[in-house]
Formats: C-alpha cells, structure tokens, sequence
C-alpha cells in the first residue's frame, strides 16, 4: 500500500471567543491517498471547512491548536510538518503551492479590481520561476482546459464579467496551474444551479484523471457525494462520526446520524417515501453535549442511553476499515 | 365537473424596464412572459427552475407584489372574486389577508429587536383582525402550538433560534392571518438536510389539516417531488412544462425536464448514468433567443425552434408541455 499524501493525526482546534473556548475540531483523524478523494460531509456548524482550512494553515488568529495534532504532507522529496511551519515564507510551500483551494462563492474569491489574468499570473509567479510571458501562456491554456470560451479574451476580464459557472471553472483554472498535489474543495457546487453543477463535476472527475491529483471535497450534498468521492468522511459537531469507502457509507451507513441523514433526503426514485428529520437541532458549540456528541438527537440510543451519555465512543472498525464512533457498533461487537 | 381553480394566471408577462438608459428604446427585462398557470384548491403546487428563471418573479405577481404588465391573475374563492391587475383599496387590503408569503432565509425575514410573539402577532394587530390583547395572545398561541413552537420562547428575540426554528416562526407568522393561499419561496432553501426534511413535514400537515393552497417555489426537484401534488417547471420566464407530479417524473417531456432531472446527482454510487449535459448557460431575460427560448442549450433544437414560438399544448390530462418535438422526442 502506498502511504498516504496527506494524514491527519488527532486534529483538536479550539476558537478563542469573548463566550470562552469554542471547540470546532475534536480529535479528528484521517488520510488521503495519493489519487484519492475523500468527501468530507456534515451539515452547518460542523467543522468541515475548519478542518479543510487547518490543511493549510488558514483559520483565523484566535484559532488554538491542541499539542497533539499533527498534520504531515508527504511529497516526493520529503515529509512536511504542516503545523510547525510558522513563518509566512514557510507557509507559502503548501499554501496555492502543494495545496490549492477553491471555495464555494467564487465571487468572494477573486480580487473584483485586478482582472482573471493578473491574478493567474500573480499566483504562478510566486510558486514557480516562470516568466510573465510563460505564466501568462499557462494561464491561457489552463482557463482553455477547463472549458472557457476564448481563454485569451477572457484572460483580461474581471470576476463581474464571468457568470457563476464560469466563476467556479476560473476558480478551478487557477488552483490547478500551480499543479497541486492536493485540491480542497469547499462546498464548490453549492451555490450553483445543478445543470451547470452537473458540469463542474464532470470537470473535476477529468482533471482528477488528468493531473493525478488528490481532492478533499467538502459538501453537505450526499448525492454529490456519492457520484465523486471514493471514500467518505461524516462530520458532527467537530467529530469524525464515520469513515469508509463511499459504498458502505452509503449503502450499508453504520452511525445513526449518518443513517438520519440519509433518512432525511427527498429520493426521487421513492416518492412515497416518508421524509424522516434528525429529531432537535445541532447543540451549540460552546455547550457540546457530553458522552457521544450525538446523543442529543439520536433515536437509536434505546437501553444504553446512559453509556451514550457519559462515555465518549471510541471508533471500531471492522475488517475493511469502515470506522465508526457509536456505542451501539462496541455492542454489535461483543454480542 | 369542472375543477375549482383558486387563482390562475393567463398570458401572464411581468416586465421590468430598466433605468439609465437615455438614448434608443430601453431595455426590458422579460422576467415572466406568456404565463398560464392553474393553481386548484387545496392543492401543493411546485414551481421548479434554475436561479434567474423568474419563479419568485411569478410568485410575486400571483400576491400582486410584482407588476403585471401584459395578461391577468384571477384569484377566486368561494367568497370573492379579484381580479389582481386592478385590485386597490380595501380589496387589496383584504386580499392581503388571503394571501401570504413565506421567506426563504429565515435570519432576514425576522426583525431582530420584536419578540417571537410580537412577530407572530404583527399581522393580527397591522389588519386589525382581532379586538384585544386576549384575543391576539390567545390566536398567537394557538398558531404557535400548530407550529409545534415552544409556548415558553414566544418572549424571546430570534437570536436565540436556530434556522429551522425561524423558519417555524415565519411559517407561524404567516399562518396567523387564517390565508387561503400561502406562497413559499424556497423556505428550505437555506436549512440543513436533516431539519428540511422536519419543515416540509410542517407544511404538508398544514396543509392537509386546513386545507390552505400553497404555492411552493423551489429549485431542488427532489424537494418538489416530495411535497407538491402538482408541478410546472421554468425556464426563462416561461413554463415549459407542468403536470401532476407522478406524471411529470414518468412521462416527462420537454428536453429541459429531462435534462433537469438527470442533473440531480444520484445517490446510489454504482449509478453510472452520465448527466444529460447542457451546454451552456441560461441566457439574459433581457434579450431571451427568438422562437423557443431553450433553443441555446437544447440538444435537440432544430431549425423551427429557433423561429417559431412552441405553442402550450396539452399532451395527456393535465399534462401541458411547450416544445415542439415532444411527442417525437417522449
């Protein structure tokens, strides 16, 4: 087995706030292979773009990393501490570098005063020793690759002159030319419409291909989900509640709020199907529930309600590496 | 029998011309043209269709918040008769209070400084339709109790709510004036999957119980299939096709359903179906394309579509369709 690009090891990252500590990521680990893309899904409030931007060193000042993290990028040449590189100088080799981004409202994203092309530009000078004239013919072709029309007219316009869908494919241009090893994906479907979000998928599934790369996509959208990720990782409340390929995730789904949440989504296959919601809302985080995160809304807690209580689920496994957190698995093992 | 038709639009268009342009003919943003539509009583009524396809545009003009430039809307209960285009005065008044509005985003549509109970009794007090304060708090926990509201947080401020809880809140407010035709644009748009599902429930019970006529305004056909009885799908300013909602997912017939339904991305993994693709990009409502209006993105459009204007025909018993193939392409 190949190792991994990129691992997580016992994420733990709290927010300084005038409320107190606000806990966004709880121990959370996880890999990605080289080629891999690992779907990262939970809903709002979650701690999905948190632990995406911690790849990269992103979160806000007030953000506290627990000691016991580790984050380590491996390359060809050598294995990067991504959490131990403190100066911006340092930061630069991941961030746009090893690790590109594309975020999920691609107007927010651009710079609404400097046009596309200055921006490519800007960006692939810095990571590589190119000349204006080669950043700019790269540009041209990459804008090109991902389905612009008239790359070179559209290399001299603003963001305000690009609709949504184009936006997005920019978006992608952009993080793709300093060939990334490692694309994180936030939400980057989300506000488009789903004709042109069938199109963008299509785009991000050849260039995977293409270019080899690893994808970390994050999305509240199970079906977009299921049609790109080959593993996939459940977030709530900060926690890893789920890991597994995107087969058992979704077919055979072993925690209960994955099982809510799948239970929660309009199948057009099955319109009679009764819509169940996740009973309650999602606990604030500066009150998380004890014991399993979960249990709050849980509605499979019947018999071991006070175990689900106090104690705090490890994650079991079974043969094919399909983890879970829920103290109802621990029992499924032991009857 | 003949259906009992709440309110319906005919040759309905909604333009909006644009200002700051003083030379040559201004321009008109087309948001809804040649619309006609029949909303029956009791029924969930789904408009489906991509951001900029004018279906709030629609939505509006059946509550009289939108211009109606060309056409009518005919609202008719067994009470009253009104024709919407001249509607003034104390009918329009009273038209109000049969007629309400569901937001999408349920953090804007609240005022931050009135409590739950305030908000929720807003419209009683502003139409004058109770006489005292024991009649109003008595009608604002009767709703909130419907709304499966906490009678404990009426004197709170929205804050302190989560996104589904506001969205119940504005469900509550809307429902407090006793309407007979609600229109939800996109009120669960904005919430997560596990609470959405908790709101449609909401809705579809309040509808089943009381009978209200709903007009819900989506762009996620999973969510309309679920919940409506009945669906047009848009495209552009225009109806492209609508029909109850069984028939329009199995005997679906304008290209632009069908590439609308196969964009949904299927959560079945092993599912190897290839999203129909469409090229392209919806086009302004400014300057929309002669003849069919889908003819830029249609993979089947031919010569006459892109000079003649598809007639609105029915295909099978409520079934209409506007393409000129569909019988060919079904």
């Amino acid at each position: 087995m190949t190792s991994p690009l990129i691992s997580v090891k016992n994420l733990t990252l709290r927010f300084k706030t005038d409320e107190g500590m606000v806990t966004a990521v709880n121990d959370v680990s996880f890999d990605i292979a080289p080629g891999e893309v690992l779907g990262l899904v939970g809903e709002s409030g979650s701690g999905k773009s948190v632990t995406a931007k911690a790849l990269m060193m992103l979160n806000a000042e007030n953000s506290v990393y627990d000691d016991n993290s580790r984050i380590t990028l491996r390359t060809d040449e050598r294995e990067i501490d991504v959490l131990s590189l403190k100066r911006p100088k340092d930061q630069m080799i991941i961030r746009g570098g090893a690790i590109s981004m594309i975020f999920q409202e691609p107007m927010a994203s651009f710079a609404p005063a400097i046009s596309i092309g200055d921006q490519m530009i800007e960006q692939l000078m810095i990571h590589s020793d190119m000349t204006p004239a080669q950043a700019k013919e790269v540009s041209i072709e990459m804008l090109n690759r991902v389905g612009i029309p008239e790359p070179a007219h559209r290399f001299k316009q603003y963001a305000f002159e690009f609709s949504g869908g184009m936006r997005q494919r920019a978006m992608i241009a952009m993080a793709l030319s300093t060939k990334p090893r490692l694309l994180i994906a936030d939400e980057p479907t989300t506000a488009l419409d789903v004709t042109i979000q069938a199109q963008v998928i299509e785009l991000m599934k050849d260039l995977v291909d293409e270019f080899h790369m690893s994808i970390l996509f994050i999305t509240h959208d199970l079906g977009v989900i299921a049609q790109t990720a080959d593993r996939v990782a459940v977030m709530y409340l900060g926690n890893l509640v789920e890991t597994g390929t995107v087969r058992q995730v979704i077919n055979t789904p072993a925690h209960p709020y994955t099982r809510g949440l799948l239970n929660s989504l309009p199948k057009l296959d099955d319109l009679e199907a009764q819509l169940t919601p996740v009973p309650g809302d999602i606990p604030s985080p500066l009150d998380r529930p004890s014991g399993c995160v979960f249990h709050t809304r849980c509605v499979e807690t019947a018999g071991i309600a006070e175990q689900c209580r106090t104690q705090i689920p490890g994650y079991t496994s079974d043969s094919s590496n399909h983890q879970v957190a829920c103290h109802l698995a621990t029992q499924g093992d032991q009857s | 029998m003949s259906k009992d038709i709440l309110i319906a639009a005919r040759d309905l268009s909604v333009h909006f011309p644009l200002r700051g342009f003083v030379f040559g003919e201004r321009p008109v943003v087309r948001a809804c043209e040649g619309i006609n539509l029949e909303i029956e009583r009791g029924s969930f009524f789904g408009l489906v269709g991509e951001s900029g396809s004018g279906k709030t545009t629609l939505g509006r003009a059946m509550l009289k918040a939108a211009p109606i430039s060309h056409g009518e809307v005919v609202y008719s209960d067994h009470e009253v008769t009104y024709d919407l285009g001249t509607l003034k005065g104390p009918e329009l008044k009273d038209y109000r209070k049969r007629s309400q509005l569901i937001f999408q985003d349920p953090y804007a549509a609240l005022s931050p400084r009135m409590t739950v109970r305030d908000i929720i009794a807003e419209p009683l007090e502003v139409m004058g339709l109770t006489s005292s304060r024991e009649e109003t708090d008595a009608k604002v926990r009767e709703i909130a109790a419907k709304c499966r509201l906490n009678l404990e947080h009426l004197r709170r401020f929205p804050h302190a709510f989560s996104g589904g809880q506001r969205q119940r809140i504005s469900i509550a407010r809307a429902l407090v004036s006793d309407p007979r035709f609600i229109v939800a644009d996109e009120s669960v748009a904005a919430l997560d999957v596990s609470i959405q599902a908790d709101v449609l429930n909401l809705l579809n019970s309040i509808q089943q119980e009381s009978g209200i006529t709903f007009l819900f305004i989506s762009h996620d056909l999973s969510v309309i299939a679920h919940t409506c009885d009945f669906v047009a799908v848009m495209y552009l300013g225009q109806i492209v096709e609508s029909a109850p909602t069984r028939k329009l997912f199995s005997e679906t017939s304008h290209p632009y359903t069908k590439a609308l339904l196969s964009a949904i991305p299927s959560l079945d993994p092993d599912d190897q179906h290839v999203a129909q693709k469409l090229e392209g990009e919806i086009p302004s409502p400014i300057n929309p394309p002669p003849g069919c209006r889908f003819n830029t993105r249609c993979p089947h459009a031919q010569e006459r579509c892109r000079t003649e204007v598809p007639e609105w025909r029915e295909m099978s018993s409520g079934h209409h369709v506007a393409c000129h193939f569909s019988e060919e392409l079904a």
